[in-house]
């Protein structure tokens, strides 16, 4: 069967299988900044945000997201151009395979929070974006440096 | 771990020498490719694939040990859109290893591609390919496999002459002497002794002998191991795949298929992280396969659960040290015996294992007597093979546990005690000429050392006090500081080798072509940086591109902590010889002699002033208008090391235990570490980092779990968590000024070392909380708990 769903601001009509995931129906039309890491919702790699809040895609039925506003980091380009040059800029990034789930859950919770968030917030916010390469250190220390620019 | 306890960074990071030394090597520049990862641009293999690629899909064994009997395709072929199935009596009969190593490799080749036996729950039993995924999921479940099933071996302990002997075929062999001994399920054994160790430990005063307990661990990189394939214009078959190592993957893929290598290429993309866990080919034979039978391009990319029971894990192993040293503390012998356990197949058995010795005992050199020994035995579980820090991590957490007894034992103070007995600048051991990795080893002199500082620093970073290293903070709750240090290796001595090739470009630009692979670490960056400052260009200067056998030199790959130092030599030496040919040319254009050219800021100069011709300008001349004295001017160069200096880390750790739950937080992690030149400090720091957080989960959390009948409970990252960011509190890294005068601008590796201290740091920490002795690992609350328990008992 065919969906209709609404990615970055564009209608897509796509071919999808019943109960498939959003994941492989994005990845199928092109979306291939939505990385697949894990298959049971615990790695956080394939976020997307649905009506502006963070979902993985790996868990939800494709189905469900007829009618709704996906956001994909590529629907984000330019916002998250900017916080990519704090992340690089504190050598906060490895591999990258977290990291398009990751900065678009930061650019969510920059929206979400009225406060600049503590140390403590953050880390809760982004406890299901998981990171294999790094200590979480450097990634913090270009969070806040990010937001604190953007408060500044 | 509660938030509100996460102590403050207490960075006193001093800049360092270096950078005010050099331009660019030394800097923090950013990864040449990280904007374009955070934008999710297409990069990793699984977003390459051509759009007509028949998906594959695996038929994997129920069973931890079984011979098949026979296998019925019948069904799933008569499926329309199902393009092949393919089993064992498709393959040649060549047996293998799936390990990139050296050649010939020190790994037995004790497997088929695909092979009538199956050796534990996941091993491959077909392959099959067809139009959609969906389809050949459905084919594969519908592929009619009957087995005879076999009594499995699961307990390592049990291994060693069991009436079950999981490898009877005879076609299996070693590559050289490694101790094969399949008939008794040994995969490999060593024995090394220097100097008289049952005498020594005899004749010292004070013994001490701990028995530790390293369990298997997965790699977890975020992106599952995928590969696709096809046929080129040529009829060669090309491998997109996520590899540490293409070129041992082009060579292992020519053995099974019996192809010449000429018919074959690899590329490796960006990888989502590899820790080891690609440095194998899982994925690669069976595209080919699947390509070779159909002559359609395949693809394949395995699913979590596949990555967690059919790739590799970290060797378990049990490592018992004994120690003799004076009253005053001084070691008089070192003995470590090690059992390891490889799973169903011998990858990096060997070398794992002489690992466990040969980069930990050099740290304390002043003994009369070191002796190390033990076997790698055969089980029915999945194969272990390479992991960041391997051998390494399981050798320290067994030393540096006993070294901790043996301080208790003696009432002095860990670090004194360590400080007493530890490799200095200037020394060496022994062990580094005896111990290799699978043969001897590399006589080696220490140029570089710098753990008097690595722990001068750390001490002050986490408030280092012999006197008081535990207090309790609430009813039940104990706060309490361990540490332990560590060294690793610089690449294989005489065995790696790497190649960079550097040619220049209309623009002024420079085109830098290595083997090396960037699996995430920022590698294609610091080669850069290497290049860059030699050449004395920016950054943006040179383009890199990187592991693609057709169109790179050769490089063995990114393990062994071998990019850097190896690689990296390579690059600045084949800079180097770039400059020289530059030089050479302008002075020729000039005509004057070579010595009289000056060249900087881009720029060349006559010594007297009189002549001078920009980089960009000298590009265009070459390649454009110089008639007859046109030439591209390109440099290759190769690096072998002759040694493997090691770089070195001072860890200290602050728990926080509940006596009532069990449950042990990290609060804080502070590693210094002497990795020579940093080339990028944060990039050397995050890979640091990273290793920490990977060794604190292998202490904490992380355990590879089987059921009676050998299948895997902790398939899924449900059930096998590896920590996110409110699992730790704060973890501390710094680099210490240190120049190691054979790496290039002075630099070691950083890859590895990381992973090292924190088992044996976290349980030394307990020890000193509790005064019990934890030995098996992961230290789970259940395990503490018990623990608490059966010391209050007795
Ligand atoms: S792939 Fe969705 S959470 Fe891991
Ligand atoms: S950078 Fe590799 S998983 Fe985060």
């Amino acid at each position: 069967m065919n969906i209709t769903l609404r990615i970055n601001g564009k209608e897509q009509s796509i071919e999808c299988q019943p109960g498939e995931m959003l994941t492989e129906v994005l990845r199928r039309a092109g979306h291939l900044e939505v990385k697949k890491g894990c298959d049971t919702g615990n790695c956080g790699a394939c976020t997307v945000l649905l009506d502006d809040k963070p979902v993985l895609s790996c868990s939800y039925l494709a189905v469900r997201a007829e009618g709704r506003e996906i956001t994909t980091i590529q629907g984000l380009a330019d916002e998250a151009k900017q916080f990519a040059a704090f992340l690089t800029a504190e050598g906060a990034d490895q591999c990258g395979f977290c990291a398009p789930g990751f900065a678009l859950t930061v650019l969510s919770m920059k929206k979400e929070f009225f406060h600049t968030p503590s140390e403590a917030e953050i880390r809760h916010y982004l406890a299901g974006n998981l990171c294999r390469c790094s200590g979480y250190e450097g990634q913090i220390r270009a969070i806040k440096k990010y937001l604190e620019a953007d408060h500044a | 771990m509660r938030n509100d306890h996460i102590p403050a960074s207490p960075s006193t990071d001093t800049p360092l020498e270096a950078t005010k030394r050099f331009n660019v090597v030394a800097h923090d520049v950013p990864k040449v490719d990280g904007e374009g990862l955070v934008l999710g641009r297409p990069a990793y293999t699984d977003d390459l694939v051509p759009p007509n690629a028949l998906y594959v899909k695996l038929v994997r064994s129920p069973h931890a040990f079984a011979r098949i009997l026979s296998i019925d395709p019948s069904e799933a072929l008569a499926l329309p859109g199902v393009a092949c199935v393919l089993t064992w009596k498709d393959c040649p009969r060549i047996p293998i290893t799936r390990a990139g190593q050296g050649n010939p490799e020190p790994s037995p080749h004790d497997r088929f591609i695909l092979d009538q036996y199956v050796r534990y729950v996941g091993d491959e039993v077909a392959v099959v390919a067809a139009e959609t995924e969906a389809l050949a999921e459905k084919a594969a479940s519908l592929v009619k496999v009957e087995y005879e099933v076999l009594k499995p071996v699961l307990d390592f302990e049990k291994a060693i002459d069991n009436p079950t002997v999981i490898h009877p075929e005879p076609e299996i062999h070693e590559m050289f002497p490694i101790g094969f001994e399949p008939k008794r399920n040994i995969a490999a054994a060593y024995h090394m002794e220097i100097g008289d160790v049952e005498k020594e430990l005899a004749a010292s005063p004070v013994r001490v002998e701990t028995t530790v307990h390293t369990q298997a661990q997965q790699h977890v990189a975020l992106e599952p191991h995928a590969a696709f394939s096809y046929i080129d214009l040529h009829g060669r078959l090309v491998i997109v795949t996520s590899t540490q190592n293409p070129w041992h993957t082009r060579r292992l893929l020519g053995l099974a298929f019996q192809m010449p290598l000429r018919k074959i290429r690899i590329v490796k993309p960006r990888i989502g992280g590899g820790f080891g866990g690609k440095q194998h080919i899982h994925v690669e034979p069976y595209v080919a396969m699947v390509t070779m039978k159909t002559g359609r391009p395949a693809r394949l990319a395995l699913t979590r659960r596949e990555v967690f029971e059919a790739t590799f894990t970290r060797h378990e192993m049990r490592v018992k040290v004994r120690l003799g040293a004076n009253p005053d503390g001084m070691l008089q012998a070192i003995d470590m015996q090690v059992l390891s356990n490889p799973g169903a197949y011998g990858e990096h058995a060997l070398t794992t294992f002489m690992v466990a010795g040969s980069k930990t005992l050099p740290l304390y050199n002043k003994v009369n007597a070191v002796r190390f020994g033990g076997h790698v035995v055969y089980t029915n579980k999945v194969s272990a093979g390479a992991f960041r820090g391997y051998g390494a991590i399981q050798g320290l957490t067994g030393l540096e546990a006993t070294m901790d007894e043996l301080a208790h034992k003696l009432g002095i103070d860990p670090v004194e005690l360590r400080r007493k007995n530890m490799l200095h600048e200037g020394e060496t051991s022994e062990v580094f000429r005896i111990m290799g990795e699978g043969t001897e080893g590399v006589a080696m002199n220490i140029e570089s050392c710098k753990l008097e500082e690595c722990i001068a620093r750390g001490k002050r970073l986490i408030g280092w006090d012999p006197e008081h290293l535990v207090r309790e903070v609430a009813p039940g709750v104990l706060r309490a500081k361990g540490m332990a240090i560590a060294m690793q290796g610089s690449g294989i001595p005489l065995i790696d080798m790497g190649s960079a090739r550097i040619e220049f470009q209309d623009g002024g630009f420079f085109k830098l072509h290595v083997g090396a692979t960037d699996l995430g670490t920022g590698s294609d960056t610091i080669l850069a940086q290497i290049a860059a400052e030699e050449l004395g260009v920016d950054l943006e200067d040179i383009v890199v591109h990187s592991s693609d056998t057709d169109h790179t030199p050769f490089d063995v790959g990114a393990y062994a902590s071998s990019t850097t130092y190896v690689s990296g030599s390579a690059v600045l030496k084949a800079a180097r010889s770039l400059k020289a040919k530059l030089i050479a040319a302008v002075a020729d254009k000039f005509g004057v002699a070579p010595e009289d050219i000056v060249y900087e800021h881009k720029t060349f100069r006559t010594a007297d002033g009189t002549r001078s011709l920009s980089l960009n300008d000298f590009s265009y001349d070459t390649l454009y208008h110089d008639g007859a004295k046109m030439k591209t001017i390109e440099a290759t160069e190769s690096f072998s090391g002759e040694k493997s200096p090691p770089p070195y880390l001072a860890a200290f750790v602050e728990i926080e235990l509940d006596t009532e739950t069990g449950k042990v937080n990290v609060v804080h992690y502070v590693a210094v570490a002497d990795v020579g030149t940093p080339i990028n400090p944060n990039l050397a720091k995050i890979q640091i980092e990273g290793g920490l957080l990977q060794g604190i989960g292998l202490a904490l959390y992380e355990d590879v779990r089987y059921s009676e009948a050998g299948h895997m409970l902790s398939h899924s990252m449900m059930t096998y968590p590896i920590p996110s960011r409110e699992d730790v509190g704060r973890i501390t890294v710094e680099l210490v000024d240190s120049y190691e005068p054979s790496g290039p601008f002075g630099a070691k590796s950083a890859g590895e070392i990381g992973i090292d201290t924190p088992p044996a740091a976290i349980a030394n920490a307990i020890r000193n909380a509790t005064g019990i002795r934890l030995t098996e690992y992961p230290f789970t609350p259940e395990r503490v708990l018990a623990a608490l328990k059966a010391a209050k008992a007795q």
